[in-house]
């Protein structure tokens, strides 16, 4: 029988390789489907531009935090990014405002099919992600600074005295607080400001919002905003942790769809659930068990391969299995989103 | 002559006036592989071309039914290793069999059961024996000489044969995949293919017992002579002797030997690319005339019927789901086809090539300039888009010289902007996408029978 | 010919079809009246598989058909028209008759690209039924023409024309008058009795104009 320490040893090895790891990449997730998934309910496509809008997002960031640490401006433990953030998050406003009045709008206008729109985003993902590429290259960028670690894994086993330790990085710390501050203010917008509100009329019934003097144009510019907004924040966060290269931000995409799907096309919520489920998803199945079961089983039984379900390689593939699964048993996602 | 004739023949004079300057200016290498891989572009852009203009079916997944083409290349062609194949090629036989046995049972215990948790305890039970077999078989198999083989090899036959077999491999895909997926929305079903083929190559990528995975396979035959035999082959060396008696007798004679070498090597790699390029031309026109037959023909019209309106068809008896069915698997094929004959081409089999969202994207645009809907404008599309593509690098570079001419050799916007100029071709692609889209939506070359 | 027992469909908390029976008796013309949103679109599309029911079931000479899909119907001799007319706008009127009959050698692609001589002569079989059927219609002059460019009442007839390219057994006919002037109207009329009465169709009828219904249909 394991002992008592055996099994917090154990629980703190999930909780450092695959529930912290899970949690930090779920909420960048969510944060990015939650774009994706307003998009798809207010302007009725799927935006195959977000993964490289988002690059773009973080390439202004990177590029305003170089700046800054030249000029000697940090921010002492936390990343002097987050300082970059704002103007970012305001240069990717401009960015989608502009593509929507030159691309997307006439479209609309039109009452395209909705697979014509999609097209025109996959336009703008060509665009952006060569601007993106053009910028800062292909290579992998680091542009997190300050303290690595909120906790270190050898302060935590000091503190505890166990002999595995719990990490906590600043990146995922940072994700986490501020993706709940985000998801908050977003749905505290959406269900009580007079203007999100008008928005989810329109997401709903677009005639009769129109009927009811709702101003589409300001619905959709302050959908485009509020994407931008998320889009940044998604994007910084996920740079800082992972570090930013132009290929893995384009690669987003098909998780953030398949979270998108599986919590249901349409809903905010479904969108952030959908994100945790493939992130957690992803680390439960790709986890390599062996030293957990060893903490918990008598010697007899312990395990002499990794006890790895699948591959790490498989990692991409599990959202898409996910994916798929779902579209064909249950295509209208955990919160019953749009109907296909 | 109608506009439209007149048009496919101002096209088609454009592509080759492109390649005849390329040829001339660049070289008549350059020229035959860019026209080499806009035939094969040509080709799956016709397999995509098939499946939107005629059904409607935004099929984002190609580049998974390219890379089981690419497969079959390899699997049809390379010799068989007979050391991995005793070592592990029956377990891997057993847990392939075990595999698909529990998805055939759970689904067939899920219809006539309904139970849930049976399906679950299938599914488990079937993951496990699996796995045990599937995993000392992949091992031993991949033992075997890992630095040079470490898989099982192929069927060793001709690799022309591949070409076909890669078609019906993918078909064999399609279909499953098609049965699945063929109900669902046009948007979801590009987020649904583009999974699957991610899927596929995933497997690819990673299960290096079937083909090296990321190792890659190189060495694979080839269906034309190699440059090496050409240049030692007599009638090769007294042909271009006669051709360039002119200019050799002009030299001293020391130097002809050496001219008439290099005139003979240029030569030798000259002609296999155009052998490459008579097959290339032959499946493509093969296509192209079975396509024609087919739609101007009952198949066509009740095809274009479906597309015209899929409730009025169903009520005048045509079962539409099975239709979009056929002419998915038939697209997918084609698809395949232009796969195998694209890793032919190559020499080796790279699967960490198929980069999914770039070239499947590339591939719709190449059917939206072509004109979709319309075969001749996949031709057009393939090719104009192909080499837009490959020009773009060369072009984009030498703009990025000529704008920072001015500024030293190390300076770090010059340095940064010549190191990047390769990327100004997404940008451009983008912008050629989104202009076409807006101001001619129907392509260069419009579907003939659309207009009312 | 066509029964329905206890047929219902439930859209969410909507009834739009209540528990109905229905006979349709074979060979007769029978008209189905009642106001707006009474629920008779929705119980044709149920009869001719578009949609399922929530319960019931539905028989067609006597063979249990519900649930079908549309395409099944079709080859057991159920055929209909629609309310807004369907018919394929890029085919030309030609094409859009040629295209109903099934069974065609040519809609095999395998035989599209190694029988075409048989093809061939199969076409010309099913162009002179088709001519047949417009010149039974009045229609010659709009062979070739695209049915996309012919106007409603005109789309119409073509509905009906399709129709007749097989030999139903019964047709459901959904407001075939509406929007369809007096002289057209007659037209339609007439060729609906010559069908009944000449080549034994069945028909039922969803109609609003209160003539049509009492010039064709016998009082049940």
């Amino acid at each position: 029988m394991p002992g008592f320490t055996d099994i917090i040893n154990a629980i703190v090895l999930l909780l450092n390789f695959v529930f912290m790891p899970a949690l930090s990449y779920g909420s960048q997730l969510a944060l990015g489907a939650l774009a994706v998934t307003l998009v798809y309910a207010v302007l009725k496509f799927a935006n195959f531009a977000q993964g490289d809008t988002m690059a773009f997002s973080t390439v202004i960031t990177i590029l305003i935090t170089w700046l800054l640490q030249k000029s000697g401006i940090t921010l002492g433990f936390m990343p002097t990014a987050l300082l970059a953030l704002p103007f970012a998050i305001i240069a990717c406003i401009i960015y989608v405002l502009l593509t929507d009045k030159f691309i997307y709008q006439y479209y609309r206008k039109q009452n395209s099919k909705p697979i014509t729109i999609v097209m025109a985003s996959v336009g703008v993902m060509f665009v952006t992600g060569g601007l993106v590429r053009f910028i800062l290259g292909p290579t992998h960028h680091i542009f997190a600074d300050g303290a690595r670690f909120i906790i270190t894994a050898r302060e935590f086993k000091a503190m505890t005295g166990l002999a595995e330790g719990l990490a906590i990085k600043t990146s995922q710390f940072l994700t986490i607080t501020i993706a709940i501050l985000l998801v908050g203010f977003v749905f505290y917008f959406l269900q009580k400001t007079k203007t999100g509100k008008a928005m989810r009329a329109y997401a709903d019934n677009k005639d009769l919002a129109l009927l009811s003097g709702i101003d589409p144009d300001k619905v959709v510019r302050v959908t485009w905003m509020l994407v931008a907004v998320l889009t940044s924040i998604a994007g910084v966060l996920y740079g800082l942790d992972k570090g930013f290269m132009a290929t893995s931000y384009n690669q987003l995409l098909l998780p953030m769809f398949a979270a998108v799907i599986v919590g249901g096309i349409g809903s905010p919520i479904g969108a952030i659930v959908g994100g945790f489920v493939i992130s957690f998803s992803e680390a439960i199945l790709t986890y390599a068990y062996k030293k957990f079961l060893i903490y918990l089983l008598p010697a007899v039984l312990q395990p002499d391969s990794l006890v790895q379900f699948l591959g790490t390689e498989y990692k991409f593939a599990i959202s898409f299995v996910i994916l798929v699964i779902v579209l064909l048993l249950r295509p209208t996602g955990i919160f019953k989103g749009k109907v296909i | 002559m109608s506009q439209y004739n007149k048009r496919v023949i101002v096209t088609f004079s454009i592509m080759f006036f492109l390649l005849l300057m390329v040829g001339l200016g660049q070289s008549w290498s350059l020229s035959l592989s860019i026209l080499n891989l806009c035939l094969i572009s040509a080709i799956m852009t016709l397999g995509v071309n098939i499946q939107w203009g005629y059904a409607g079916l935004f099929n984002v997944g190609i580049m998974g039914f390219t890379a089981l083409g690419g497969l079959s290349a390899v699997l049809i062609s390379k010799e068989s290793i007979s050391k991995a194949v005793t070592a592990g090629g029956m377990r891997m036989l057993v847990a392939l069999s075990i595999f698909l046995l529990t998805i055939v049972l759970s689904i067939y215990i899920y219809k006539k059961f309904k139970n849930k948790w049976l399906v679950i305890a299938t599914i488990l039970a079937g993951y496990f024996i699996t796995r045990y077999f599937y995993i000392e078989a992949a091992q031993s198999i991949e033992a075997i000489n890992p630095a040079f083989s470490g898989y099982l090899g192929g069927l060793d036959l001709p690799v022309l044969l591949s070409w076909i077999v890669g078609g019906l491999l993918a078909a064999g895909a399609a279909w499953l995949i098609g049965k699945i997926s063929l109900g669902l929305r046009t948007d979801y079903l590009a987020i649904a293919t583009l999974g699957i083929s991610e899927i596929i190559i995933a497997i690819i990528k990673n299960e290096d017992w079937l083909s090296r995975g990321v190792k890659n396979v190189t060495a694979i035959p080839r269906p034309v002579p190699y440059e090496i035999d050409l240049q030692q082959a007599v009638w090769v060396k007294e042909i271009l002797a006669k051709l360039y008696a002119g200019s050799l007798h002009l030299l001293p004679v020391s130097e002809q030997a050496t001219a008439l070498k290099a005139h003979i090597s240029d030569a030798a790699i000259v002609l296999v690319k155009l052998c490459y390029s008579g097959l290339f031309v032959a499946v493509l026109l093969l296509i192209i005339i079975l396509a024609g037959l087919a739609l101007d023909s009952p198949w066509g019209r009740m095809v274009r019927a479906i597309r015209d309106n899929e409730i009025a068809a169903s009520a005048m008896g045509k079962n539409v789901k099975q239709r979009h069915l056929q002419i998915f698997v038939i697209g997918s094929a084609i698809a395949g086809v232009s796969g195998a004959m694209l890793v032919t081409y190559n020499g080796q089999f790279t699967p960490g090539s198929y980069i999914p969202l770039r070239y499947t994207f590339l591939i719709w645009v190449m059917v939206i300039v072509g004109g979709s809907g319309n075969n001749l404008g996949s031709v057009v599309g393939g090719f104009l888009i192909w080499f837009l593509w490959i020009e773009a690098e060369p072009v984009g570079f030498w703009l990025a010289d000529l704008s920072t001419s001015f500024l030293d050799q190390g300076n770090f916007i010059r340095q940064h902007l010549l190191e990047n100029a390769q990327y100004i071709r997404l940008i451009f692609m983008g912008a050629v996408l989104l202009v076409v889209m807006r101001f001619s939506p129907d392509g260069i070359l419009p579907e003939t029978n659309k207009k009312l | 010919m066509i029964k329905v027992n206890n047929l219902s469909k439930h859209f969410g908390g909507i009834k739009a079809v209540d528990n109905v029976n229905l006979h349709i008796k074979k060979g007769s013309i029978t008209g189905l009246i009642g106001p707006n949103g009474a629920g008779k679109t929705t119980l044709f599309n149920l009869i001719a598989g578009l949609c399922k029911p929530t319960s019931g079931k539905i028989y067609l000479g006597g063979e249990d058909i519900t649930g079908l899909d549309s395409h099944n119907l079709f080859h057991k001799g159920l055929l209909r028209t629609f309310q807004i007319a369907h018919p394929f706008p890029t085919l030309t009127v030609l094409e859009n008759l040629m295209m109903v009959p099934g069974n065609q050698l040519g809609e095999n692609i395998i035989n599209s690209w190694i029988r075409r001589g048989q093809i061939r002569k199969q076409e010309n079989n099913l162009q002179k039924k088709a001519e047949e059927v417009i010149k039974f219609l009045n229609i010659l002059h709009l062979k070739n023409e695209k049915a996309g460019r012919l106007s409603g009442g005109q789309k119409k007839l073509l509905e009906l024309a399709r129709t007749m390219m097989v030999d139903a057994k019964v047709v459901l006919l959904d407001e075939v008058g509406a929007g369809v002037n007096r002289t057209l109207l007659r037209q339609i009329g007439d060729a609906i009795l010559r069908l009944n009465q000449e080549h034994g169709y069945t028909f039922c009828m969803i109609e609003h104009d209160m003539d049509f219904i009492s010039q064709n249909c016998v009082i049940q």
